[in-house]
């Protein structure tokens, strides 16, 4: 193999992308090593098997996808503002679109949802950790190494070019030739393992840990959204690796389940790729929902209005969510009586959410609302996400839907429900428990300049889409037509507007650091929910007394009675986990096994398949089970924490 | 956002290709969608008031103290099950004519059921268009001739990637795949020349899969196919060489592919593939003004 068909070569933006991951890779290391820091990385956060620090983890990793995915969208954006504009030609602008929307919605979205997941979850159900903690670790190590896997596909290789999507025949090895298709499969793949045993484990802690006392209909909505959406990962991730299975051996040993030639079924990929992506959707909008809930009902200063019709609601959106993948193809052909079928039902699924917008403006009916900068991402959403939604209702009237389809009124639907959902939520919910996380609070003012420049420069954007693609326009062309220009030009600016709100927000991340107050108690909103019950910053075994639950918004109750999560008369030596570098070394290794199938060297796939099972040897006979953490050391640690 | 949206709708919308249809399955297309629109702004208006008048009147600004602030209020059935109901008729009163409309697509437009629709054969390869008439044996690239007031009946198949033939001003769109034929009913009934495109992202060449539609008086069509006629037939090679991936400008023949090969047959669907595979592997270097080029180059 050449050395120009291992890097990527031609293309100046490309080479710019090189130098600048050279640069920061070394800047890295000479950081660390100047000040000495190897060892701290690798004792406090690289072996960590804290939900805490992983959920850390995760939502920073997070933040960098959001601002990969994000460049990636303002160079499209800049490309479709003008007709005729060379900026990226047809072939780059293929793999960015690509790449913009498997890493939001796989590298960005869920991982930074799974990070608030981590944090708060098991703080919410009065838990020391998660069911599973160094299986969390191994969750975590495995979406980084999945996300870098895909993310040096664009400077070694080549980025994939056939849409996240990624439908076949398109994909397969015949039309798609090379590594860059193998990145999108093995990146998905690697992070996939992750995702699911996330989800398993989730599932366990939630139905498992709880509070004494604490009943199913007593805990957070935040943590019954993600129990939901641990069901709806455990049951639609399988069918994601599958597919992805079958493709790679299509592609790589030439089997032929999707192919053109053989007895192959390229439409299969599709059902299969939607039968995971209906419910993928559904995965990073419960969790938001949630979080909407929680950040509503503290700044509402109010209970959360209709709690059990919310539940069953999420119960109700999760289980209709397999049943309508078809509507991402009514125009496949399948006939009216199937399109009528999975029309009905899509439009179904408006019925429940309409039933979650209501509750939440009976929330803040009658309550004293509190303009935070979390309230204020979540009260955006209410209005916003309504637009996407009854879009989404008339996408589903398949009859519709065939002008609809492919064209940017569905690009404007979908961004209208995942940003006003998820993106919105990811900032409600990191600027709400940010003080949880990091011992101070967000800048306020810093936060509400950024807020009003990406929900401003949202509407700009995405709004004028739904008119641009009754005019026609469809999705992924990289270039337009002069009639399409006006409202693409407003797009491209409010996409900048977007841009520029995100890079306050991650200015107010530096300027608080620095300059804002830090906290004194832990309970920083005047909270509702157990989270805030714990001292700032949370000791690594969470409670030193576990609370007994007696009702909904635990913490509240608590407040009260006088009640404490340090009775000192109650403490007893806390059982926890021992930190571990198994989960990064097997899923480093993991990732060589993979960068081995995506250049179809087989050797490396093998050595690092073999490694990957030692790895598993050595944790099974891993006879750690952790340590004691001793009354006079927890005694210790909650005065300090608390200031007694 | 709501009076932007007003104004974009009562001013914009008639200019919009989809709102704006010349043919009977892009009107009733449109009317469905209209209808919606109704609906949707009804809900929108009634959510943005209920919206903007809790967030204020409810704000907590100085003084307020405990007027009106009710921390326990967290529950009442019947309010609970209204707004659950409702949701629930609107989307049945939405559906029946979602399913109503979807089952005529599948005929002919009602408006024309006196004549025999006209059958086109529309094969997307990577990345042009064939559209075959086997009654008049007659082949063209990347261009479209219809008679107005006579449905057209689209037989779509794809030579490889999945593609979508969709010409806005008449209808909706549906999938061409290889291995699987679909049929598409369409009609004009104004004459005008259409932008017709594959909608459906296939690839490098994907934007300048575009076509034009010239929709004319069956007189008209009539002279235009005899014209066809005259064109020189297709063989089997010049088409094996038109199939492989890249650009091409608009041709006619008076012979179809279809004599040696339907892509949408199971025997065809590996055609395209075992001849062009090595094909793929090039790259067309595609640029914004190659597409200007090929967009203005008249038939």
């Amino acid at each position: 193999m050449q050395l120009d068909e291992f890097f990527v070569t031609g293309e100046p933006l490309i080479y710019a992308g090189m130098v600048s991951i050279v640069l920061v890779t070394a800047a890295i290391i000479f950081v660390l090593t100047y000040f000495k820091r190897w060892g701290w990385l690798w004792r406090e956060w690289l072996t960590t098997v804290d939900h805490k620090k992983i959920g850390i983890m995760y939502i920073l990793s997070a933040l960098a996808m959001l601002f990969r995915g994000g460049m990636d969208a303002l160079m499209m954006r800049v490309q479709l503002a003008f007709p005729g504009m060379d900026f990226l030609g047809s072939q780059h602008y293929n793999e960015i679109f690509t790449t913009h929307g498997t890493v939001m919605i796989i590298f960005m979205a869920m991982p930074f949802l799974i990070g608030l997941m981590n944090v708060i979850v098991p703080l919410q159900i009065g838990a020391r950790d998660v069911a599973f903690p160094a299986l969390n670790a191994l969750s975590f190590w495995s979406f980084l190494f999945g996300a870098m896997l895909f993310n040096i596909s664009f400077v070694i290789g080549g980025s994939p070019d056939a849409g996240w999507t990624s439908y076949t025949p398109l994909a397969g090895a015949a039309m798609s030739p090379g590594p860059g298709q193998n990145f999108y499969l093995m990146g998905l793949q690697l992070s996939g393992i992750g995702t699911l045993a996330t989800g398993i484990n989730f599932m366990v802690t939630i139905i498992k840990m709880r509070a004494p006392g604490m009943k199913m209909f007593q805990m957070p909505i935040f943590t019954w959204s993600t129990l939901v959406t641990a069901f709806i990962i455990v049951f639609a991730f399988p069918i994601l690796t599958v597919a992805l299975a079958l493709m790679t051996i299509d592609r790589v040993f030439g089997s032929q389940f999707f192919t053109l030639t053989g007895e192959g079924l390229p439409m299969m990929w599709a059902n299969l790729f939607w039968m995971w992506g209906h419910p993928e959707v559904y995965i990073v909008i419960l969790p938001a929902f949630g979080i909407f809930s929680e950040v509503i009902a503290t700044f509402a200063r109010k209970q959360l209005f209709g709690y059990k019709a919310m539940v069953w609601s999420m119960i109700l959106i999760a289980g209709l969510s397999f049943l309508v993948w078809v509507h991402h193809f009514f125009t496949m052909g399948a006939g009216a009586f199937v399109n009528s079928v999975f029309s009905v039902s899509t439009m179904l699924i408006a019925v429940p959410t309409g039933v979650k917008i209501f509750n939440w403006l009976a929330t803040l009916y009658k309550s004293k609302i509190q303009f935070t900068v979390a309230n204020l991402w979540a009260l955006a959403f209410i209005p916003s996400f309504v637009i996407g939604g009854v879009t989404g209702v008339m996408l589903g009237m398949a009859a519709a839907d065939y002008q609809f389809h492919n064209s940017y009124f569905l690009v404007a639907h979908f961004h209208y429900v995942l940003i006003a959902g998820t993106v919105f939520a990811c900032f409600a919910g990191l600027v709400y428990w940010y003080p949880k996380m990091f011992g101070h609070k967000l800048n306020e003012k810093l936060g509400k300049i950024s807020f009003w420049f990406f929900l401003i420069g949202f509407h700009v954007c995405f709004f004028p889409q739904y008119f641009v693609g009754l005019d026609g326009m469809p999705r992924r062309v990289f270039t337009i037509i002069p009639e399409w220009m006006p409202l693409n030009v407003i797009s491209t600016v409010g996409a900048f507007g977007m841009g520029l709100g995100f890079a306050i927000f991650v200015y107010n991340i530096y300027y608080s650091y620095r300059y804002s107050e830090r906290e004194k108690s832990g309970d920083s909103w005047d909270g509702r929910t157990l989270e805030w019950a714990t001292p700032t910053p949370v000791p690594f075994y969470n409670f030193a007394t576990v609370p007994h639950v007696n009702s909904h918004d635990a913490f509240i109750e608590m407040k009260e009675t006088g009640e404490t999560t340090f009775d000192e008369e109650k403490v007893e030596p806390i059982h926890m986990p021992s930190n571990t570098g198994q989960p990064i070394i097997m899923m480093g290794i993991a990732f060589i096994a993979s960068f081995g199938i995506v250049f179809e060297w087989m050797w490396m796939a093998i050595a690092g398949l073999i490694g990957v099972i030692v790895m598993m040897g050595v944790r099974s006979f891993d006879y750690d089970d952790g340590f004691h953490v001793e009354v006079d050391e927890i005694k210790r640690t909650e005065r300090k924490a608390r200031r007694l | 956002m709501l009076p932007l949206s007003l104004v974009l709708l009562l001013s914009g919308c008639s200019q919009l290709t989809v709102l704006n249809p010349k043919g009977p399955v892009a009107e009733s297309q449109k009317d469905l969608i209209m209808y919606s629109i109704w609906f949707m702004l009804v809900i929108v208006v009634v959510v943005f008031v209920l919206f903007a008048y809790i967030v204020i009147k409810y704000r907590d600004r100085p003084g307020r103290g405990n007027k009106d602030y009710n921390p326990h209020l967290h529950g009442n059935t019947m309010i609970e099950i209204i707004w659950t109901v409702i949701p629930i008729i609107i989307v049945a009163a939405l559906s029946v004519p979602t399913v109503q409309t979807l089952f005529d697509l599948e005929k002919p437009p009602e408006s024309s059921t006196d004549k025999e629709p006209l059958v086109i054969h529309a094969t997307s390869a990577d990345w042009k268009w064939f559209f075959s008439y086997p009654e008049q044996n007659i082949e063209t690239v990347n261009y479209l001739h219809i008679p107005t007031d006579r449905p057209i009946e689209f037989k779509l198949a794809s030579a490889d990637s999945m593609a979508a033939l969709w010409i806005p001003a008449l209808g909706g769109q549906k999938y061409n795949m290889a291995g699987m034929q679909n049929t598409l009913f369409l009609q004009a009934d104004e004459q005008g020349v259409y932008d017709g495109r594959n909608a459906n992202f296939t690839g490098e060449g994907f934007a300048a899969q575009t076509f034009e539609v010239y929709a004319e008086s069956g007189e008209e069509f009539s002279n235009w196919v005899k014209q066809a006629q005259n064109a020189p037939e297709l063989t089997q090679d010049q088409y094996n060489k038109l199939l492989k991936p890249g650009l091409t400008d608009k041709r006619t023949f008076s012979s179809t592919h279809l004599q040696w090969v339907n892509h949408g047959t199971l025997a065809g669907m590996d055609y395209a593939i075992k001849r062009h595979e090595e094909a793929y592997e090039k790259e067309l270097h595609l640029k914004s003004e190659d597409i200007e080029i090929d967009a203005t180059d008249e038939e």
